[in-house]
């Protein structure tokens, strides 16, 4: 008996149709927190000889005039510091005051970004998200150009991958929520690094529909593709695997300063297999047979309320 | 086929020790991996240059003397491998890199190094005030400031041991100086440096009275030795032409970037391990030799960032330690064709080589999407102005792919082949494809 994966299809939209919900509610409840990147500012990592309180050195800072100061600790007993953009002056001020305070500080590390920078990064890496997708689009359409309707193929692909970045936003937006964590320029580099992912994925399961629709091993489109399906899923989960594996290897090891790119890279490696494996290719068949209408009708709403 | 395959092991063999020896031992002129600001510490900045006030047609060289005129003052501090370029049409980018004194860096930088030389005039409450010193050349009223210098200050000591900066006036200079000291004699002449009064060693502004007409050359006195040698280089180093504003700076100490070049190094190491041991306990005598692959992937790949060599970020690492565990998809591409091929009754030998040949299309294919979203990366990289570490990672994943699709299908492949023609691939528990034999 061979797993039929296919055959659950409309599940599965259901179970992604309600995740992307949650992830856009999540997104409008809670936005995502731009970093300095994006938004202008500054950070500092400082590092005291004492020990000094979370809450002392916040009522320190709001006392020289930052008002809207963001502190966190880091794992090493550091201390992230993030105001405005904070000039020279600004600065040496802002350690001797703090030095005379709470002793002996040292600047770990400085970070700074103007307005203007922050403002072309934001714009360039939304470039570079959509000239991604545009690419893999074309890239797949011109892949499959032998098969019947190679456009539907980039298509789910690319609907596969919207899937998989919308999930890791709103993860993201309830972490960012909770933790307090903010999106940088790792962040977009793990959005992109996700992106690539997730179509290699599609692309392994595609490759074997196409190889299976050249051999003609079934006139039925729909058990092509769910045998495709079988026959690469040990590949597909092997593969997340090991990709897993050192994802949280860096996770755990490097932490604070990767931890948005390895937190992106390690949510959007499940959603990316499961989405190329669930959702990119069923939406294949879906659309081969034209069967839209079918769902709706196969959801289980009460049909008097309407959606 | 079987000398055939011989020889590629030898070579790969070669290739390999190729790799180790790159690694130890400096190749071409390479000593060490090249690391990023972000892993070895240092400062790097990016100035806007304001080019409103330069004349149309004259941008270029005007930021090409603030760029010579910041690396001679960047010599004054010794720097080893400073990196000032141009970045776009009005920008100039500064990497120092393992700099301890960022502060002094970026003060000598950010300076405009000009000192002004002001007389005292009553104000309007009758209060003195300090006033630019100007006077009158061919009509025009001019400031009596070091851009007047010749470029050939220095510090010396007089026979009563006083630390004096001794400067030179250029023509004009010397013009502008007789007429200003002769109107001054017995007055005070206050010197700011950015517009702010010249500090002496004792903390009081620097004033002179002025004792007789100055033509040539003058003296400061009073600074404290550091100043006076810092300011004589800063005055020889000459002005930058344009007003340069910081727009992004990333400062880090040199021994955060020792940790994480110690974190990044042991979760590379660990993520390895990793994989293997899955490697291995799936896949059994494949595994293994996936594992062999890998190893060799791994010392290839720091080989090549090496000698070309890559700047290695932190992301770029993260970049390579991710390649790591997509470098055994091809493999696992193989293996699992391999199985499937076993199944449908093909001696072991031929399920061999119908896995690689069938999985082919599947690597290419599915590695060209990575290879896309790598040169996507690199553009968005070059064109941020906070972009280095974006770049890095690109770099490193595209290199990381590309070897991968080598070292799965060659190396490993050839591994395989060796071991086919042997009594150990009689023995059906050492590879995990007899199991689902039908």
């Amino acid at each position: 008996m061979m797993l039929d994966i296919t055959g659950k299809r409309f599940l599965f939209f259901l179970i992604s149709g309600v995740l992307i919900l949650i992830g856009i509610i999540s997104l409008v409840v809670f936005p995502l927190k731009p970093g300095i990147e994006f938004s202008s500012g500054s950070m500092l990592t400082v590092s005291f000889e004492q020990e000094v309180a979370q809450s002392e050195l916040k009522q320190e800072l709001v006392n020289l005039g930052y008002a809207n100061v963001i502190i966190q600790r880091t794992g090493e007993g550091d201390f992230f510091i993030r105001t405005r953009e904070l000039t020279g002056e600004d600065k040496a001020a802002m350690e001797s005051a703090l030095s005379a305070r709470f002793g002996s500080v040292t600047e770990r590390e400085f970070y700074s970004v103007s307005p203007m920078v922050a403002e072309e990064t934001a714009q360039n890496a939304a470039i570079a998200v959509a000239v991604a997708a545009v690419g893999i689009l074309l890239y797949i359409t011109w892949a499959f150009r032998r098969m019947p309707k190679p456009f539907h193929y980039g298509i789910c692909a690319i609907i596969a991958l919207v899937h998989d970045v919308l999930v890791v936003l709103g993860i993201f937006s309830i972490l960012g929520a909770i933790l307090g964590w903010e999106i940088n320029l790792m962040f977009i580099t793990g959005i992109l690094a996700v992106i690539g992912y997730s179509i290699n994925n599609t692309v392994v399961v595609f490759d074997r529909i196409r190889e299976n629709l050249t051999k003609g091993i079934s006139t039925d489109f729909e058990v092509v593709v769910n045998t495709s399906l079988v026959e690469t899923l040990s590949r597909s989960l092997n593969t997340s695997m090991t990709t897993i594996f050192v994802v949280l290897a860096l996770l755990l090891f490097v932490g604070a300063s990767i931890q948005n790119f390895a937190i992106v890279l390690l949510i959007g490696i499940v959603v990316g297999t499961y989405s190329s494996l669930c959702i990119a290719p069923t939406l294949l068949v879906v659309w081969q047979r034209k069967e839209w209408g079918k769902f709706i009708q196969w959801l289980p709403l009460p049909k008097a309320k309407g959606v | 086929m079987v000398r055939k395959n011989t020889l590629v092991f030898t070579i790969v063999l070669l290739l390999f020790a190729f790799a180790v020896c790159a690694l130890i031992y400096p190749m071409f002129g390479r000593q060490e991996m090249r690391l990023g600001l972000d892993l070895q510490g240092g400062i790097h900045m990016v100035y806007q240059a304001d080019l409103s006030e330069v004349e149309p047609g004259s941008e270029s060289e005007a930021i090409d003397g603030a760029i010579a005129v910041i690396e001679q003052r960047i010599n004054i501090l010794g720097v080893t491998e400073p990196v000032i370029q141009k970045q776009g049409a009005d920008r100039i980018l500064v990497e120092l890199p393992g700099i301890s004194e960022a502060e002094k860096a970026k003060r000598l930088i950010g300076q405009t190094a000009l000192l002004e030389f002001r007389e005292q005039v009553e104000g309007e409450g009758g209060e003195m005030e300090w006033a630019p010193a100007t006077a009158t050349i061919d009509g025009k009223e001019k400031e009596l400031t070091s851009s007047y210098f010749k470029e050939n200050t220095y510090v010396t000591r007089d026979n009563l041991g006083r630390l004096l900066l001794i400067f030179e006036w250029n023509e004009e200079g010397s013009k502008l100086s007789e007429q200003i000291t002769e109107r001054l004699i017995g007055k005070p002449l206050g010197i700011f440096l950015s517009g702010e009064p010249l500090l002496g060693e004792d903390g009081q502004p620097i004033a002179p009275i002025v004792q007789e007409k100055i033509t040539s050359r003058g003296q400061i006195e009073g600074l404290s030795l550091g100043e006076a040698t810092e300011l004589s280089e800063l005055l020889n180093a000459g002005r930058i032409p344009v007003p340069l504003t910081p727009i992004y700076e990333q400062t880090v100490s040199p021994i955060l970037g020792a940790d994480f070049i110690d974190m990044s190094l042991k979760a590379g190491i660990i993520g390895i391990i990793l994989v293997m041991l899955f490697m291995i306990a799936y896949y059994r005598l494949p595994g293994v030799l996936a594992s062999l692959a890998l190893i060799f992937y791994g010392a290839l790949v720091l080989a090549i960032f090496k000698l070309i060599p890559v700047t290695l970020t932190l992301a770029g690492i993260g970049g390579f330690v991710l390649s790591i565990g997509m470098a055994v998809d091809a493999n696992v591409l193989i293996f699992e064709r391999m199985k499937e091929e076993f199944r449908t009754g093909r001696t072991l030998g031929a399920a061999i080589e119908a896995g690689f040949n069938r999985a082919w299309t599947a690597i290419r294919d599915s590695n060209v999407t990575t290879f896309i979203v790598c040169g996507i990366l690199y553009w968005l990289g070059s064109i941020l102005v906070a972009g280095a570490p974006v770049m890095g990672f690109a770099v490193t994943l595209f290199i990381g792919v590309a070897v991968s699709m080598f070292t799965a299908i060659v190396v490993t492949r050839t591994l395989l082949r060796l071991f086919v023609g042997t009594p150990l691939a009689q023995k059906t528990s050492l590879f995990s494809i007899y199991a689902g034999r039908k």
